[in-house]
């Protein structure tokens, strides 16, 4: 990994992203992701997961279908996006507007000793996302591209968007937010009521 | 594909007026002949949004996440489908969502291809393991009442269930021209 010196610090991305977030729902994937946005600062507009590998994004569209006035954002995972990769032809035949899809990538399965995942050495998520019609999918290399693409979640959108942003593999602390799902729920919930 | 006139029977505008009855707006769906006739009903109420899905897995998921967002939903697919949402229904347990499946079912009364026999005969075990309940539906005079009930469950209750349409209900001359 001669790059690894320019890739980006996960931990700083998920802030920037989650930074000045207003009403925005966040939905995490299983492991690094849902530490990341819990490192971020607890929040009672965070969907945290815990498992259901798969089926981040989907439970994006789910939301965003739902709540067409705010924005969603899923924040997950190369590994677990690899896992339900499909949906994104689910989402873009929907073009929900207000749903963006960050994925964080390390090409590394980080939560089960860091075995390399597919986009470490031969698959591109960017072009996966585009190739089932996602209308605007792009690569994150640097830390200015983040902060724009941030800025951009709190600016109304015509379609659905999906960024892979290129971050170091490494093991950090682990920041735990609450595990219990339908407290995690209902929490939410209050959120979206008041 | 073409559905049978004759056998175009009045349950699946009775399951369309109970989802409408009830204010379900998300429409997952994998494409299925049994649900032929509900999937383009829903595509023809302007209240429901059809959502074409390319594995029934992702129906939970997007009805996960619906619920947590406000929004009624129901999944409907074809018994062969069933094994394909099993981890995923941890998330109908752990959040404690509302969840309504409605399943035609293959495998069972007539049918011509074995392929369908292993999952669907699994269908019912397949959801009780994971906390789904089932009721299975035979007549045609018993959809409306039964979907009206589960629905009630759902939506009122906070349940997850499945309702099995069989395939002696849908008939056969569905799938065989």
């Amino acid at each position: 990994m001669s790059q690894s010196n320019s890739l980006l610090d996960r931990r700083a991305v998920a802030a920037t992203l989650l930074a000045n977030r207003g009403g925005m729902i966040a939905v995490t994937g299983l492991g690094a992701p849902t530490y990341d946005a819990a490192a971020a600062g607890d929040h009672p507009l965070n969907f945290y997961l815990w498992g259901a590998m798969g089926g981040a994004a989907m439970i994006g569209l789910g939301l965003a279908l739902a709540q067409p006035d705010r924005h969603v954002l899923v924040l997950t995972g190369d590994g677990e996006m690899l896992m339900g990769a499909q949906s994104f032809a689910t989402i873009a035949m929907q073009r929900p507007a207000n749903l963006s899809i960050a994925i964080v990538d390390n090409g590394r399965y980080g939560e089960t000793g860091g075995q390399e995942s597919a986009t470490a050495r031969t698959s591109d998520l960017t072009a996966v996302a585009a190739g089932f019609g996602i209308p605007d999918a792009a690569t994150l290399t640097t830390m200015d591209e983040v902060a724009a693409f941030a800025a951009s979640l709190h600016q109304p959108q015509t379609a659905p968007r999906v960024r892979v942003i290129k971050i170091r593999p490494e093991d950090l602390v682990r920041v735990l937010p609450v595990r219990d799902g339908a407290t995690i729920r209902t929490r939410i919930q209050a959120a979206l009521a008041q | 594909m073409s559905i049978d006139t004759d056998s175009a029977a009045a349950w699946p505008a009775e399951i369309h007026a109970t989802l409408e009855r009830y204010d379900v707006r998300q429409v997952a769906y994998v494409p299925d002949g049994g649900h032929a006739v509900l999937i383009q009903m829903a595509h023809d109420t302007p209240t429901m949004r059809p959502i074409a899905l390319t594995t029934e897995e992702e129906g939970i998921a997007l009805l996960t996440g619906a619920a947590v967002g406000g929004q009624r939903g129901v999944l409907l697919m074809q018994s062969s489908g069933v094994g394909n949402c099993v981890n995923m229904l941890s998330l109908v347990q752990m959040c404690r969502v509302p969840l309504l499946v409605i399943v035609t079912m293959r495998g069972e009364w007539g049918e011509f291809n074995p392929w369908q026999i292993p999952m669907g005969a699994a269908t019912p075990q397949a959801f009780e393991m994971m906390g789904v309940r089932t009721v299975r539906v035979d007549r045609p005079e018993e959809v409306g009442p039964t979907l009206d009930a589960a629905a009630r469950m759902v939506y009122d209750g906070g349940a997850a269930v499945a309702v099995l349409l069989s395939q002696r209900l849908i008939g056969a001359k569905v799938f065989v021209k």
